[in-house]
């Protein structure tokens, strides 16, 4: 996927070619600019895809770069509220698939660093930047998983509604995003459904059990609404990312459509999902919820949230506790490669 | 199997993994990772791209070995079929209905 690496061979040899950008004269970069822009407005016509080499404005390889990191530093942050319970899960069975899905977790964020690599931004510097608080991350992965009917709530509403915004991901315009997304929502639904089966086994065990289960789906509704975004009329790039097919759906027509089919699903689990205002709307035919706490939100997202500090703390730990595996596979390929050089010699 | 110079600041460099998913099938670009050498990057590519048995073989190749078209040569590098539909089997209407052809 790290395409812009490639060494290319032009296709007839023309001096214009070997020119680097500064090099060019401003009014060959205007032209050049001018003919990448229209045949990118080309390609957003047709719903075609950007590949990494092609042409792009400015703003949309900023704003991919912002969305496929964040979207990966949530890969590998959201996987210690349920590392926590790997050593605690209830059975050998349980803890298997929790491992899975742990490792699945760690899969997708580099799935995603790669993606975002190919818009020329090296990885240790994304690395860098969540570890340095300087990069955002969802802010859904900042509340604690304090009981075991958190690991179900967690698969069946968190990576619920992962996979309802990551869907529509798979034909966002940038090529190597979409298909980071594909090989995502592949392995995302097995992650919801072991969610599912968790709460289900616990609702239909003791009434200790049910309450747990009851008290996990309380807690984590609202943050799970949440992972969608600000409402429309308060997400203002969202017209942009729309007009670039980045985005396919705004994040209330995702939100509206998670909640309904929460509505089915938790019927199935008999539990009860916390929010009275819950309804089919007949005229719009679009589901509504009740008011979500934004304040919250932003707060959390500032980096006051429960268990931020928690986070990261951990991630710069695993990074510094690392440094030697690095720095040994390092000085082993270098005497190898050393070694062979003589070799061949 | 040759191993590429590690990049300045110990950041290991990229490589481009291919996967088999059953025989009879030719290797796919799966997506890509670093690794120190070739070894770690086989390693490293049988546990990201291959947890679910997708593969039964895997490449990996240091991206900085791959040469490719350059992107913005698209219309001159690849016109040379344009305008031979012969080549197409489609070309030919007269045959239509003609049965086995």
């Amino acid at each position: 996927m790290a395409s812009q690496t490639l060494q290319s061979v032009p296709a007839e040899p023309s001096p214009a070619r070997h020119e680097t950008r500064h090099e060019m004269s401003p009014e060959d970069a205007a032209r050049r600019d001018a003919e990448g822009q229209a045949y990118f407005d080309k390609v957003m016509a047709e719903d075609s895809r950007i590949e990494p080499r092609d042409w792009m404005p400015a703003a949309y390889r900023k704003t991919l770069l912002r969305q496929i990191s964040q979207h990966a530093h949530s890969e590998i942050i959201g996987m210690q509220p349920e590392a926590n319970w790997i050593s605690r899960a209830p059975s050998l069975k349980r803890k298997a698939i929790l491992m899975a899905k742990v490792q699945d977790e760690a899969g997708h964020g580099l799935y995603l660093y790669s993606a975002a690599e190919t818009l020329g931004q090296p990885r240790d510097q994304m690395m860098q930047d969540l570890m340095d608080g300087k990069a955002k991350y969802s802010s859904i992965f900042n509340y604690p998983a304090r009981t075991w009917a958190d690991m179900g709530a967690i698969g069946w509403m968190v990576d619920g509604a992962a996979i309802a915004n990551q869907v529509p991901l798979c034909r966002a315009s940038f090529g190597p995003y979409g298909r980071a997304m594909v090989r995502v929502c592949k392995e995302e639904s097995f992650h919801q459904r072991q969610g599912f089966e968790i709460l289900l086994e616990l609702s239909n065990g003791t009434p200790e059990q049910k309450q747990m289960a009851q008290d996990a789906v309380n807690r984590w509704y609202a943050p799970a609404l949440m992972m969608f975004g600000p409402p429309d009329d308060d997400s203002p790039n969202s017209k942009q990312s729309m007009a670039w097919n980045i985005k396919r759906f705004s994040n209330d027509e995702l939100r509206n459509r998670f909640v309904g089919m929460m509505m089915e699903q938790v019927k199935v689990l008999g539990l009860t999902l916390p929010d009275k205002d819950i309804r089919f709307n007949e005229e719009t035919k679009k589901w509504e919820h009740g008011p979500l706490d934004w304040d919250e939100f932003h707060e959390v997202l500032a980096g006051r949230g429960p268990c931020n500090a928690q986070r990261l703390e951990r991630r710069r730990e695993a990074h510094e506790n690392g440094a030697w595996v690095r720095e040994a596979a390092a000085a082993y390929a270098a005497k190898q490669a050393k070694k062979q050089a003589k070799e061949v010699a | 199997m040759t191993t590429p110079e590690p990049h300045a600041g110990n950041v290991w460099p990229i490589w481009e993994v291919f996967v088999r998913s059953s025989r009879g099938l030719s290797h796919v670009h799966a997506g890509s990772l670093h690794a120190p050498d070739a070894a770690m990057a086989l390693r490293n590519a049988r546990d990201l791209y291959t947890r679910r048995n997708e593969g039964v073989s895997i490449w990996v190749v240091p991206a900085d070995a791959i040469a490719s078209s350059d992107p913005d040569s698209k219309g001159s590098f690849f016109e040379s079929p344009q305008g031979k539909d012969y080549r197409h089997a489609t070309y030919y209407t007269k045959s239509e209905g003609v049965k086995h052809l």
